[in-house]
């Protein structure tokens, strides 16, 4: 996993110095440059620098940060886990409202999809949650902006969020990207929460239950929903670990302040440490995620907790 | 314009307080105080620091430059040089020696006074070893700086420059503390109209007006400002039509209809000195004849692309780098204009029926250099030459295709003097040269005029030196770019903006105030 995050960011043309001197980038100026940050060392050596130092939770300094030092001389500097540290935190914030959002939200769906499949509101959810889910993030951006912002002012178009701000500031600030993100994870997990209560249906302990007597939202919520849990367990954690490592665009569109955006000003001027433990974040995230769904769903299916 | 002699001004600078008095006021009232500007700017980067030498971007030339950090002398609204922390300079007869009296009871924001030693500290942090910064071969002219007193300073060039008090209002050139310019630069600790509250690179900066500044009533009419981080185009028009911010930079021209629908919004511009160009190296062939360079000059429908891909935000240029807000712009000099019959014939003079030639371009280069990179192809097409646009990747575009393609797509942000844009691009040997054009005249030309401090005389040897670029360069610069930027209607300002750079010349937070 490091070796292809490591070569894919070192096979971006150009490199910290070209990109940072711009048009004023004279071969004297780059090699020093270069020199300062050790991008002159053969690739193989700089890999196992950053794998020994991440090994070691150590991701290093970021080549901006360097290269202001090497003008300076010793000063205090902040490290990458300085720099990534309060923009994972604001990134987790967003993924926390969104989350808090979408998921009741998108299971609530599924279920009353799941009841009146089938109908007029069944069929008309899945047009809705399925264009949302289809169109790309910064149109659905731009359009609650429009609505949101610019034709009825209710929420800020602008979420630039900071440190000490209050937390209903913060939350208001958040609400248009967290909502944007809300429509872009709903349709997915509730396709599958809808998807897998129907399947449930067919069972005989469903039609069991039914021939009880019971009304139809017992039936899926207490009868059919519990076994369902496994699958849409899996897909809330895709979801969410979506949360964090996709929200780059939202994140550009809307200028909150989160890891995404400082992912992409760092693509451009080539920051590679940043660069590399952005994507070991994001990787993390992902296996981390999955890692808790499984053990999520080992926990909530009974055969799979007793095994014989 | 008012049209004060340069002369004058320069060899004594006692002008200067006369001209920071002519300043037109908005007529029966003066600024009104108080009140937070909030800026949404592009131009903004997690590298960012308060360091002057790294600065390139108008995030941080508008932070530091134009809130936190003096120079030693300014370019006013009206284009006049007047000083900032020096407050009068004269020069020898040669223009080799310099003067410079500074201002007195000025203190930094940590409180220390400004003196001459924090000059010196401040310029030398320019020149030392391994140093990167863009203002280095200013600083490297100074042979000798000698500290007369504590309120005057003298300076010694290489050579004679009649333009070094202009050089020293370069937004790199900041005033820093001496002994402390690193504590500086992390803090932010300069003798500006705002200090430094919080800044959070790439994302905010945050600043209080600072009370003991000695402009006083005269500027920083705010009691605070804020910046925000927005590069990306749309989200900054969004901010600014909600009203989330006061004004910003680099107006999206695609929306800018909608913004002038907008009653709270007024788009403001100004032509200066940024032009795009079409540099081609006069060392190869076919670009080391004379007539194609200038067949290819005839063969660009420039109005078109002023029209097409600057949306009409722009002017018509003249393929020379002299912009309309140089001193010594030659206006009045006869314009390469779209004529193929024209072109064909000077192709003929030069010996070819028709021409094929490559012409390299990426968006990097500026805004819409491909299109425009087409519409020469197409214009070009009526002169018979054959025009083959080669699309660039953006990336590595500076260190791998300008400098090194014959023929390809570039831009200038233009400087504030003649002199400094030419030996800048267009000095024999200067490592920027992307044209390699050799004309001993214009050499001769530039080192003379450099020296000169008459006024009359300068005018004349930069009017000719335009006039051969135009006529004989190796360049084609088809139009000026304005800058172009929007405000709310909360906000009024003199009435004259600086054309140096966007923003009123990045002094914004200085000049304007709410209404």
């Amino acid at each position: 996993m490091s070796i292809v995050i490591f070569t894919a960011v070192n096979l971006l043309p150009g490199d910290f110095a070209t990109q940072i001197l711009g048009q004023g980038a004279t071969d004297e100026a780059v090699a020093s440059i270069r020199k300062d940050l050790g991008l002159d060392q053969p690739a193989v050596a700089r890999y196992f620098g950053w794998l020994a130092g991440t090994l070691q939770g150590d991701l290093g300094i970021s080549f901006a940060q360097m290269n202001f030092q090497s003008n300076l001389g010793g000063t205090q500097l902040t490290t990458v886990a300085d720099q990534i540290a309060p923009r994972f935190a604001n990134t987790m914030f967003l993924a926390g409202v969104t989350a808090t959002i979408a998921v009741p939200f998108a299971i609530s769906l599924g279920i009353l999809t799941a009841l009146f499949r089938n109908t007029a509101f069944d069929r008309a959810m899945n047009i809705g949650t399925l264009s949302s889910i289809s169109s790309p993030e910064f149109f659905l951006a731009y359009i609650l902006i429009l609505f949101l912002a610019v034709l009825n002012p209710v929420f800020p178009s602008l979420s630039n969020i900071f440190s000490d701000m209050s937390f209903s500031d913060r939350l208001n600030k958040t609400m248009l990207p967290a909502l944007t993100l809300t429509l872009v994870v709903t349709a997915h997990m509730m396709r599958m929460t809808r998807a897998a209560i129907i399947n449930l249906m067919a069972s005989p302990y469903i039609e069991m239950a039914r021939l009880k007597g019971l009304s139809p939202m017992r039936v899926i919520v207490k009868h059919a929903l519990p076994n369902a849990l496994a699958p849409i367990i899996n897909v809330i954690a895709l979801n969410l670990a979506y949360l964090i490592t996709g929200v780059v665009v939202v994140e550009v569109v809307f200028v909150y302040p989160g890891i995404g955006q400082l992912f992409v000003d760092s693509v451009k001027i080539r920051d590679l440490p940043v660069v590399q433990a952005c994507c070991l974040i994001f990787a993390a995230a992902y296996i981390l995620l999955n890692l808790l769904a499984d053990v999520l769903s080992i926990i909530s299916n009974p055969r799979l907790r007793h095994p014989k | 314009m008012t049209n004060f002699t340069r002369r004058g001004l320069m060899k004594t600078g006692a002008a200067a307080g006369v001209l920071a008095a002519t300043g037109a006021r908005a007529a029966g009232h003066g600024p009104k105080k108080g009140g937070t500007l909030r800026l949404g700017l592009a131009g903004a980067n997690t590298s960012d620091s308060w360091d002057g030498r790294t600065h390139s971007d108008s995030f941080m030339i508008m932070a530091a430059h134009g809130c936190v950090f003096d120079c030693l002398t300014e370019i006013g609204a009206d284009g006049q040089l007047k000083g900032e922390l020096a407050e009068s300079w004269e020069a020898s007869a040669d223009a080799v020696t310099w003067t410079f009296k500074l201002r007195q009871g000025v203190k930094f924001h940590s409180g220390k006074d400004f003196g001459a030693d924090d000059v010196i500290a401040s310029l030398q942090m320019h020149t030392s070893e391994d140093s990167k910064s863009a203002a280095k071969p200013i600083i490297e002219a100074i042979t000798e700086m000698k500290k007369v007193s504590d309120h005057e300073v003298t300076f010694t060039l290489k050579a004679g420059n009649a333009d070094f008090p202009f050089l020293l209002s370069d937004y790199h050139i900041l005033m820093f503390p001496a002994g402390e310019i690193e504590a500086a630069i992390a803090s932010g600790n300069g003798t500006g109209l705002y200090k430094v509250e919080s800044f959070d690179p790439g994302v905010r900066f945050v600043g209080s007006r600072f009370a003991d500044h000695y402009k006083g009533d005269e500027a920083g009419h705010f009691d605070s400002v804020e910046f925000i981080a927005i590069n990306d185009s749309s989200a900054r028009m969004n901010a600014l039509m909600t009203g989330q911010v006061d004004a910003v930079n680099r107006v999206d021209f695609k929306t800018e209809a909608l913004m002038k629908a907008n009653p709270n919004v007024e788009i403001f511009e100004v032509t200066g000195n940024q032009h795009f160009t079409f540099p081609m190296l006069t060392g190869l062939s076919p670009f080391d004849d004379m007539k194609v360079r200038q067949a290819l000059k005839h063969a660009v429908n420039r109005q078109e692309m002023v029209d097409k891909i600057l949306l009409g935000h722009g002017a018509v240029a003249n393929d020379h780098p002299i912009g309309p807000a140089n001193q010594y712009y030659a206006g009045d000099l006869a314009q390469n204009d779209f004529d193929p019959d024209k072109a064909k014939a000077l192709l003929k003079e030069a010996g070819l029926d028709s021409l094929s030639v490559d012409l390299s371009a990426a968006n990097a280069a500026f805004p819409g250099a491909v299109d425009a990179a087409q519409l020469y192809q197409a214009s070009a097409k009526n002169a018979g030459i054959d025009i083959n646009v080669v699309q660039e990747p953006d990336d590595g575009y500076w260190s791998n295709v300008w400098l090194k393609k014959p023929w390809c797509a570039c831009y200038w942000s233009g400087r504030a003097t003649e002199d400094w844009m030419f030996s800048s691009a267009y000095e024999a040997g200067v490592p920027w040269n992307d044209t390699g054009w050799e004309n001993a005249r214009f050499q001769e030309l530039l080192l003379t005029a450099r020296a000169e401090l008459d006024s009359s005389k300068r005018k004349e040897m930069y009017t000719e030196m335009q006039m051969l670029m135009s006529s004989e360069g190796g360049t084609v610069v088809p139009m000026y770019a304005n800058y172009v930027d929007a405000h709310s209607t909360k906000l009024a300002n003199s009435g004259t903006i600086g054309n140096v750079f966007q923003m009123d010349s990045s002094r914004l937070a200085e000049r304007w105030w709410f209404a």
